[in-house]
């Protein structure tokens, strides 16, 4: 039964990776949005199922403040604000999906290698959880790096705090979890609105009032 | 003995199958689109009628043209034999090693290439070459997902790795699911399923496999048909013997358990099938060159899944 | 010894060919010699295997003053006898019609056999200097071969090339045998055999051998001759380079590395593992992107050795970590690729001289329809281009099957570095082998099918019957072998007993012909089976439409969606094939480049379309090397134009210097 549990625990995991890879996948802001969405869904799945198995109520807090805060909340206001500003909805890259994503899979690959020797004595079903929370750190980060639109820059600082909250929810005996989530939580609202708004007003010194009406007009 | 007649008993039942599952697929995706739709027997029907046609075949083409739809059609059924369905005791199954199932459709796929560039038009190379793009990607992504399964059950034989699975030999691991997830892409993209391609399209720009076939008719054209209804019901079949494998009739089973065997299988190729056209119906087909992008997806998904092996288990 | 009277014969009919060049009879005598010399070794190498496996020496006494010639035939020999000679007996039938249509026979008839005599020479040498001498040899025949058609620019170009490569293989060659010798100097292998080298020696004599034998191969990054010199030479030459000579060096390779030195440590299998990779999905690219046939042969034999060096490298990994079993697996898998590879790469340049004899033309997009023409070229071209792309019931496949195979079983061995690598090099191969496939495809599809782009094609017709009975040999032996693959593998299992210390089983739990080499569960394959039902099925299908169909067929012009094309240049080309993957790789690799100049309607201009590649083997190596030793060169080149005086002075200047050195000594 244990071993069931941390299956099925290993699996929610490893759906928030496949987010992981997925927002490196899109190419339009708005799947990138609902691909974050989903992954944060996973997250408090995770979560949940961790309280579940550990019986430790505090991480239901931790799940429904990734459900309500991550899943909806943000993807709803950075979908208003895409929409409301009227950003040009492809994805901008620095870095093309394929070659990204094939970063992606050495960084994971590298985070399995880090992660084995130093749980030797940990058993295999932590260091799976480490290993995964790990990698979708790294791939956060890789996104941050390689997606040129602040919006997505956005969305890999919120990927990368995912694989923070998971890695923490997969440790046992972590208290502090939930306050924890909740700062960060508050501190990525305040860093997203922030970079967001400066970013937009670079973006409107630069463009005229042309080059908007060329993408509306695209847009239909 | 019993091994022969078993083999018989699939090798003819995955003919007489195959337009079934396709037929339905068609049946429940006009059903979610607000049609009605045509009977489930309307792809027999079709055959048969192509059967009694006239083939007509271009004045530039080759031997090859008419040689290719036989090769086709036999490896794809061939391949499809190979696959236990209802129960692993065939004589076949030996050979229903993995890298050469996707060395078979290789074959089949190689031909119809072939048979798309002989006639010498536009519309055949555009499918000849935009085939083997998507199978550059696909091929080594169903190798990689043979490598996992091997590393995993110790074994490229699709009944052996059932066998594995049902036997309790794995639990529920992430590289099972990765592997599983990579060879889902994989069939969609190999059965020319929305979002890669779309069987039912004529529009000359997007088609892959209607483009490679556009100049068969008659017999011919019959063949292709039904062997792209068969490439359908092998893949599902896989899924079905390797990630699902439960009821599937062992060496040995009587007859109670070969019918419990056939009764399972039914009805996993049945829940994909409904499973297909409900996807299908929710999402629009990519643009070529995103294939690229899902393909190598796929491929990536498939060696994590075996670099997962190395945390999860002791191998 | 048959194969010493045999090679001996080589010799004569080199010199026939320069005394009687004149007459067009003596260049098919000739030919027909090459014939029978290439057979008699061939069936030599095969009752080898047929005797007991003892292995057969021989001394001459020829040679350096104080030194004796050593030969010996032993498995590993045999066994590459078996492979140069089969090729090479169906390229010299091939010359028998083909020499003739040569602009310049008398610059090839003569080489011909010398260039056979090499590389025989080089599977029985059994000394490093009998083994070096051939294997100049073979290089400098072969490099005079490149240059008979020494009119073009071009073929100048690729011999100098070539000839440069040549001499840094042997130059990497020579001191890689002076290190397995040591200070013993014992030039003889069986010394070499027995003598241990330390820790330096042993890295040294790897890397040496790697890059010696590996640029006669084709290795990346050493492989830039290859597609340069392979399609220069007349296409009988090129089957032999392409399909055999790279095989001498593979052979080269393992003799060193799994004979002579025996202990190679297994991060050298790494890194021939990443090389191999590396050499297989490059070279396969680069294939995919050629307009000229038989440069796309050329890259896709890099492709092959990449192929090849994988299994190699695997071998040895698997044998330093002790797994022998696994190791003789990996070992007879790249043997039995080099086999197939040395027919069908063979068959498909024989076949690509057929096209250049019947119409004069290499480039894809000159030709197309000459399955109509050239049925029985083309049926033989198709079988190989079938073999090539790894599909059953052929060869390739069988040898691709036990590659993945050994390749599945990697993660046995022990290192990280090697559990995270075989997965990476698994879907390089794997990629290469899709690639392959559409590389082919490719080939066989714009030069043999549709309709014929250019006014040679249209009139072009079967060629002579030698040419088709070699190529028809061949076509046969890739699906012979395709299709008994249990019996080749026992042969080769006796090829790798003696170099890993295990016999391979071939068939386990299943019987004859079902290849299972490791156990009955892990998998199992046999082409046996698989042909005779497919054919059963094929059968069973015909039957079927003509009991339940109509039989009635008519000719049309073609449909194409209701677009009616005459104009044969509007089908697909070699170019516009090969976009959907250029545009998926080559945007990385090559750096591809497309631009489209449109002019606006109502202009008469035509609409313009440039393709920019790169090639990045060269810009990132060559080219840089290049400036750099022609920097130096200028700076040498200075010297030549001094004056007088000048001269007088450096002489002086050296000898006082000298004279400062003996002054110090003391």
């Amino acid at each position: 039964m244990q071993a069931l549990h941390f299956d099925i625990a290993h699996m929610i995991d490893a759906l928030v990776l496949m987010m992981g890879f997925g927002l490196l996948y899109q190419r339009r802001l708005r799947s990138v949005l609902r691909t974050f969405a989903f992954q944060a869904t996973a997250l408090a799945a995770a979560a949940a199922w961790q309280a579940y198995i550990q019986e430790a109520p505090h991480l239901y807090a931790t799940a429904a403040i990734a459900l309500f805060f991550k899943a909806i909340a943000v993807p709803m206001a950075l979908n208003w604000l895409v929409q409301r500003l009227g950003i040009h909805r492809a994805v901008e890259t620095a870095l093309g999906v394929g070659p990204s994503m094939m970063i992606g899979v050495v960084l994971v690959a590298l985070s399995i290698l880090l992660v084995l020797p130093v749980t030797e004595n940990a058993t295999a079903l932590t260091r799976e959880s480490l290993a995964l929370a790990m990698s979708v750190v790294l791939l956060g980060l890789l996104m941050m790096i390689t997606r040129r639109n602040a919006v997505t820059q956005v969305v890999g600082f919120m990927a990368l705090e995912n694989g923070l909250i998971l890695a923490a929810v997969g440790a046992k005996g972590m208290p502090l979890v939930v306050e924890i989530s909740i700062a960060f939580s508050v501190l990525v609202a305040m860093i997203l609105f922030g970079i967001f708004f400066f970013r937009i007003r670079e973006r409107f010194d630069s463009l005229d009032l042309h080059y908007l009406e060329f993408y509306r007009g695209e847009r239909q | 003995m019993t091994s022969f007649v078993l083999q018989v008993v699939q090798t003819l039942l995955c003919i007489a199958l195959a337009p079934l599952v396709t037929g339905l697929v068609r049946f429940v995706k006009s059903r979610l689109q607000g049609r009605r739709g045509p009977s489930l027997l309307q792809p027999y029907r079709d055959l048969y009628r192509l059967l009694q046609k006239e083939a007509i075949v271009a004045d530039s083409a080759s031997w090859l043209f008419r040689f290719a739809p036989y090769v086709t059609f036999a490896a794809v059924w061939l391949a499809a034999a190979m696959v236990p369905s209802f129960s692993t005791e065939m004589l076949l199954t030996p050979a229903a090693d993995l890298i050469a199932l996707v060395a078979l459709l290789g074959l089949a796929r190689f031909f119809t290439a072939l048979a798309g560039m002989d006639v010498g038009t536009s519309f055949g190379g555009i499918g000849a070459s935009r085939e083997m793009m998507i199978a550059s990607l696909a091929e080594p992504a169903m190798l990689m997902m043979t490598f996992t399964l091997s590393l995993l059950a110790g074994s490229t034989a699709p009944a052996i790795i059932g066998g594995f699975v049902v036997g309790g030999g794995v639990g529920l691991e992430v590289s099972l699911a990765l592997a599983l997830a990579a060879v889902v892409m994989v069939a969609i993209a190999e059965t020319g399923r929305i979002p890669v391609d779309n069987p039912a399209t004529h529009l000359e720009l997007t088609m892959v496999h209607e483009a490679m076939v556009l100049e068969y008719s008659g017999r011919h054209l019959a063949l292709m048909e039904a062997a792209g209804m068969l490439r359908l019901l092998l893949y599902m079949s896989l899924i079905a013997c390797i990630f699902a494998p439960w009821g599937v009739a062992q060496p040995g089973a009587g007859l109670g358990g070969l019918a419990l065997g056939f009764v399972a299988y039914c009805g996993k190729v049945a829940a994909m099938a409904v499973a297909l056209a409900w996807f299908e119906s929710m999402i629009a087909k990519m643009r070529v060159f995103r294939v690229a992008d899902f393909l190598g997806g796929a491929l990536l998904l498939a060696v994590l899944a075996t670099i997962f092996l190395y945390v999860s288990e002791a191998v | 010894m048959t194969v010493i009277v045999a090679l001996g014969a080589f010799l004569p009919l080199a010199v026939l060919a320069i005394v009687g060049g004149a007459m067009a009879a003596v260049h098919r005598v000739v030919y027909a010699g090459c014939f029978l010399a290439a057979a008699a070794l061939a069936l030599s190498g095969l009752f080898f295997f047929g005797g007991p496996a003892a292995p057969q020496t021989l001394v001459l006494p020829f040679g350096l003053p104080w030194l004796q010639a050593h030969f010996r035939l032993d498995a590993l020999a045999a066994f590459f006898l078996i492979i140069v000679n089969l090729s090479a007996a169906a390229a010299s039938l091939y010359g028998v019609a083909y020499g003739a249509h040569l602009p310049e026979p008398r610059r090839v008839t003569p080489l011909f056999p010398l260039f056979l005599g090499g590389m025989n020479a080089v599977l029985v040498a059994d000394d490093a200097f009998i083994f070096l001498v051939a294997w100049e040899f073979m290089s400098l025949s072969s490099w005079l071969l490149v240059l008979s058609e020494h009119r073009s620019a071009e073929s100048r170009h690729a011999a100098f090339v070539y000839l440069v490569m040549a001499v840094f293989g042997t130059f990497c060659l020579l001191p890689a045998f002076g290190l397995l010798a040591g200070a013993g100097g014992g030039y003889a292998f069986d010394a070499m055999r027995a003598s241990e080298l330390g820790p330096v020696a042993a890295t040294l004599v790897v890397l040496l051998a790697l890059m010696g034998a590996g640029s006669k191969a084709g290795v990346v990054p050493l492989h830039a001759w290859l597609p340069l010199a392979h399609p220069a030479a007349p296409s009988h030459v090129s089957a032999l380079m392409s399909g055999v000579m790279t095989k001498v060096a593979i052979y080269g390779l393992v003799r060193v590395l799994f004979d002579l030195h025996g202990e190679v440590a297994w991060w050298w299998g790494a890194v021939m593992m990443v090389v191999g990779g590396v050499t297989a999905v490059l070279g396969v690219l680069y294939a995919l992107m050629q307009y000229d046939l038989k440069r796309l042969l050329a890259y896709s034999t890099v492709e092959n050795v990449g192929i090849v060096v994988i299994g190699l490298g695997l071998a040895i990994a698997f044998k330093d970590e002790g797994e022998a079993a696994l190791a003789a697996l990996a070992l007879v898998a790249a043997l039995y690729h080099a086999l197939n590879h040395s027919l069908f790469k063979s068959l498909l340049f024989l076949g690509a001289g057929a096209v250049l004899t019947a119409t004069g033309e290499r480039r894809l997009d000159r030709l197309g329809g000459l399955l109509h023409r050239m049925p029985t070229t083309g049926t033989a071209f198709l079988v190989g281009a079938a073999a090539i792309s790894a599909l059953p019931p052929l060869n390739g496949f069988v040898s691709e099957w036990l590659i993945f195979q050994s390749l599945f079983r990697g993660p046995a061995l022990a290192h990280w570095t090697m559990k995270f690598g075989v997965p990476v090099v698994g879907a390089m191969l794997a990629l290469a082998a899709a690639l392959a496939a559409a590389c082919f495809v490719r080939a066989f599809g714009i030069a043999f099918l549709g309709r014929p782009r250019s006014q040679v094609a249209s009139g072009a017709a079967e060629v002579e019957g030698a040419m088709l009975a070699a190529m028809v040999a061949l076509a046969v032996l890739c699906i012979g072998l395709g299709v008994v693959p249990v019996t080749v593998t026992g042969a080769i299992a006796a090829v790798a007993e003696p170099l890993t210390g295990v016999r391979l089983p071939t068939a386990v739990g299943l019987g004859w012909p079902w290849l299972s080499p490791v156990s009955s569960i892990r998998g199992s394959y046999s082409a046996t089976v698989v042909t005779l039902s497919g054919l059963a099925l094929i059968a069973l299908t015909a039957f079927a439409v003509r009991r339940f169909g109509t039989r009635a067929l008519r000719r049309a012009p073609a449909w194409d969606c209701g677009h009616r094309e005459d104009i044969p240049n509007a089908q697909y080309s070699a170019d516009s094939f090969a976009q959907p993957l250029r545009r998926v790789f080559g945007t990385t690799v090559f750096a591809a480049r497309e631009q489209v100049v449109m002019p606006p309607p109502g202009d008469i201009e035509p609409a313009r379309f440039t393709l920019h590649m790169r090639d990045p083997v060269w810009d990132g190596l060559y080219a840089p090397l290049a400036r750099v030793v022609g920097r130096l060169a200028d700076l040498v080149n200075r010297l030549q134009f001094l004056t007088v005086r000048r001269y007088l002075l450096m002489m002086f200047g050296t000898l006082v210097a000298l004279l400062l050195m003996v002054a110090a000594r003391q």
